[in-house]
C-alpha cells in the first residue's frame, strides 16, 4: 500500500513539474517536453490506481492509459511539426534581412 | 422502415458518416470530387439529424431508446452513445451549420483561390473535427469524452495552421498548448473520479457521486481544463488570436461550435453529474467570470484594429453570456436540483443556438471582406458596403442579434435570461447583460458606421485603389443565410426551446 502511495505522490509531483515547466519555460520545445511530463504525471496515476495487490489489476485503467499514450504521442507529433515550421520561417526571414 | 428509424443506427451513423468522409477526402486525390463527396456527406449528416429529432419528439422516448450500446457492450464496461435534449439541440446545430459551411468551403477552398496543397489537407481535418464534436455531444462515458476533446482539439489546431503564416502557426502553437493543457487537467480529474467511484459512465456516476474531498478535486481540475478550452476570461488569451488567424469557414466552425462544446461539458458536470459538489460558491464564482468576460471582451472588440480580431473578442464576450447560467440556477441562495433543465438551462441552450449562428455568419462576412479587399483593418473600409452591400447586410443583421434588438434571435435569448435573472431575484446580472448588448452595439455600429458612410473622401479614393476580387455567388450567399437563420430561430423560439426539455419526460 506504501508503494502505491508513493506513485501517487510522484505523479502528482511529475504533473505539477511539467505544470510549472510549461507556465515557465521560455522556450518551444522546452514546454513540449513539460507537456510530455505532465501528461506521463496522470499516465503514471492511472497504472498505480490499476494495480491490486491482492487479484488481478484493472484492465479499463491500462487501456485508459493506452488510448493517453497515443493521444499524447499524436499532440507532441503535431506541436513538433508546428514549432519545425515556425523555425523555418524564422530562418528564413533572418536570411532575407541579412 | 421501422428498423431505419432507431436511435441503433441514426447515433452511429452520426459518428461514422463524418469519419467516413474523412477518410475518403484524404484518399481521394481529385479536387471536385472531394469536394462533392464533403456535400453530399452534410447533406445526409443533415436528413440524419431530422430523422432522429422527429423520432426523438414522437412518443418513443425513453431510457431505453436514448441509449446505444457500441459493440453490444453496456456500462460500465462498454462504451454508450447517449442522446438528451441538450445534446440533441447540440448536434441539430451542428449539422445545420456544417452544411452551410461545408457549401462555404468549397468555394473558399476551391482550386482558383488557394493552392491545392492547402486544399488537400482541408478536407480530411474538416471532418475529423465534426467527428469528434458529434461524438462529443453522443457519448456517455467520461474518458470517451477525453477522446473526443482530443480529436476536436488536434484537428481544431490543424486547421488554424492551415494558412501557414508565421501568425497562424504561433496562434495554433499556442491553442494546442492550451487545449493539451486542458485535457491533461480532464484526464487527471477522470482518473480521480474512476478511483472513488469505480465507473466512467455519466448516468451511473451522477447516481452514486458524493459531495466529497476526491469529488471536489476532480470537479475542480475539470473546470480548470474545461475553462481553459472554453476561454472564459482571464483564461482567453490563445483565442482571439486563433480565431483570428483561422481560414474564415473555419474561424467560423471553432466560435460557433467548438467553444461550446467544451461549455456543454461544463455544464453538464456542474449541474448533472457532480452537482452534489457544486457549491453556492462555486456557482457564483463563475458567474462574476462570466461578467468580466462580457465587459473586458467588448472593450477588447472595440479597440480591436482588425474586423476578425474583433469578432473573435466579441466571441470572448459572448461567451461570458453562457456562464451566467451557474448562478442562475440558484434561486433565492438555494441550487435547484433541476439536472440539465429548467428554464436557465432553456435561456442558455437557445443563446448558444443564436450566438452560433451570429457568430459563424459574422465570420463568413468578414471572411468574404478580406477575399475582396484583402485585409480586415476596420480603419481602411470606408465606403466598403457600396462595393459588397450583401456581405454588409449579413455583418449588420448578425451583429443586431449580438446585440439583441427584436425580432433576431439574440433578442429572445436575452429576454429569456433577463426574465430568469428577476424570476430568480439576482437582479445585478440584469445590469450586466443589458450594458453588455449596448457595448456590442457600440462595436457593431463602430464597423457598420465606417463602412455605410463615406466620411472621408481620401479613404474612399484609397479603397478604389485596392484590389477587388469578385467571388463567386455562393459565398455572400451562404453568410445571409445564416444570417437569415438567427432571424428565422427568433420567429420560432418555441421549437428550440421544446426540443431542449424533450429528455425532461424520462
Amino acid at each position: 500500500m506504501t508503494q502505491i502511495l508513493l506513485y501517487n505522490i510522484a505523479s502528482i509531483g511529475l504533473f505539477g513539474i511539467g505544470l510549472y515547466g510549461l507556465i515557465v519555460a521560455p522556450h518551444i520545445i522546452k514546454k513540449i517536453l513539460a507537456i510530455n511530463i505532465m501528461s506521463v504525471g496522470v499516465f503514471m496515476l492511472l497504472v498505480a490506481s490499476a494495480s491490486n495487490v491482492n487479484g488481478t489489476p484493472d484492465p479499463v485503467l491500462h487501456a485508459m492509459v493506452l488510448t493517453g499514450i497515443v493521444v499524447a504521442i499524436a499532440g507532441t507529433a503535431l506541436a513538433l511539426f508546428l514549432a519545425a515550421k515556425i523555425h523555418t520561417l524564422d530562418q528564413t526571414s533572418d536570411k532575407d534581412g541579412h | 422502415m421501422g428498423a431505419l428509424l432507431s436511435v441503433d443506427i441514426l447515433l452511429p451513423l452520426l459518428v461514422g458518416l463524418p469519419l467516413v468522409a474523412a477518410i475518403l477526402t484524404t484518399l481521394l486525390k481529385n479536387h471536385g470530387l472531394r469536394a462533392w463527396i464533403s456535400v453530399i456527406v452534410a447533406l445526409v449528416q443533415l436528413i440524419t439529424v431530422a430523422v432522429l429529432l422527429s423520432w426523438l419528439s414522437g412518443s418513443n422516448l425513453d431510457a431505453e431508446n436514448q441509449r446505444y450500446a457500441l459493440g453490444g457492450w453496456t456500462a460500465p464496461l462498454g462504451i454508450d452513445l447517449v442522446i438528451n435534449g441538450f445534446s440533441a439541440l447540440m448536434l441539430a446545430l451542428t449539422a445545420v451549420l456544417t452544411f452551410i459551411l461545408t457549401v462555404y468551403s468549397c468555394c473558399y477552398f476551391s482550386e482558383a483561390h488557394s493552392p491545392s496543397a492547402k486544399t488537400a489537407r482541408f478536407w480530411p481535418l474538416w471532418w475529423l473535427l465534426i467527428t469528434g464534436i458529434n461524438g462529443l455531444f453522443l457519448s456517455g462515458d467520461i474518458f470517451n469524452i477525453y477522446v473526443t476533446l482530443e480529436i476536436i482539439g488536434l484537428a481544431a489546431v490543424a486547421l488554424v495552421a492551415l494558412d501557414g503564416s508565421r501568425a497562424a502557426l504561433t496562434a495554433a502553437l499556442r491553442y494546442l498548448f492550451v487545449g493539451l493543457l486542458g485535457s491533461l487537467c480532464y484526464l487527471l480529474a477522470v482518473a480521480l473520479l474512476y478511483r472513488a467511484y469505480g465507473t466512467l459512465d455519466f448516468v451511473q456516476l451522477s447516481a452514486i457521486a458524493e459531495s466529497n474531498p476526491i469529488t471536489w478535486a476532480a470537479l475542480a481540475l475539470i473546470t480548470t481544463g474545461l475553462l481553459l478550452k472554453t476561454a472564459l476570461v482571464p483564461l482567453h488569451f490563445w483565442l482571439p488570436l486563433a480565431h483570428g488567424s483561422a481560414p474564415a469557414p473555419v474561424s467560423a466552425i471553432l466560435s460557433a461550435l467548438v467553444v461550446k462544446t467544451s461549455f456543454y461539458l461544463m455544464a453538464r458536470f456542474w449541474l448533472d453529474t457532480l452537482a452534489p459538489a457544486a457549491t453556492d460558491y462555486g456557482l457564483l464564482m463563475l458567474g462574476i467570470l462570466g461578467a468580466c468576460a462580457i465587459i473586458w471582451g467588448s472593450i477588447q472588440a472595440l479597440r480591436a484594429k482588425r474586423l476578425k480580431l474583433m469578432v473573435a473578442y466579441s466571441t470572448v464576450a459572448q461567451l461570458g453570456y453562457l456562464f451566467l447560467l451557474f448562478p442562475l440556477v440558484m434561486s433565492n441562495g438555494v441550487t435547484r436540483d433541476a439536472g440539465l433543465s429548467g428554464s436557465a438551462v432553456s435561456a442558455i441552450a437557445y443563446f448558444i443556438a443564436a450566438h452560433a449562428c451570429a457568430k459563424a455568419a459574422m465570420f463568413l462576412a468578414a471572411g468574404n471582406i478580406m477575399r475582396t479587399v484583402g485585409h480586415d483593418e476596420i480603419d481602411r473600409l470606408h465606403g466598403l458596403a457600396k462595393y459588397m452591400p450583401v456581405s454588409l447586410f449579413t455583418f449588420a443583421i448578425a451583429g443586431a442579434s449580438l446585440i439583441g434588438l427584436p425580432p433576431s434571435a439574440g433578442f429572445i435569448s436575452k429576454w429569456l435570461l433577463l426574465n430568469v435573472a428577476i424570476d430568480t431575484a439576482q437582479w445585478w446580472w440584469v445590469i450586466v447583460i443589458l450594458s453588455g448588448g449596448l457595448m456590442a452595439a457600440m462595436y457593431i455600429f463602430r464597423v457598420l458606421n465606417i463602412a455605410f458612410i463615406n466620411v472621408d473622401e481620401k479613404a474612399q479614393v484609397d479603397l478604389q485603389q485596392e484590389p477587388i476580387n469578385k467571388l463567386p455567388t455562393l459565398m455572400p450567399l451562404c453568410a445571409f443565410l445564416l444570417a437569415m437563420l438567427t432571424v428565422a430561430l427568433g420567429f420560432n423560439a418555441e421549437l428550440i426551446l421544446d426540443l431542449v426539455t424533450l429528455g425532461d419526460v424520462v
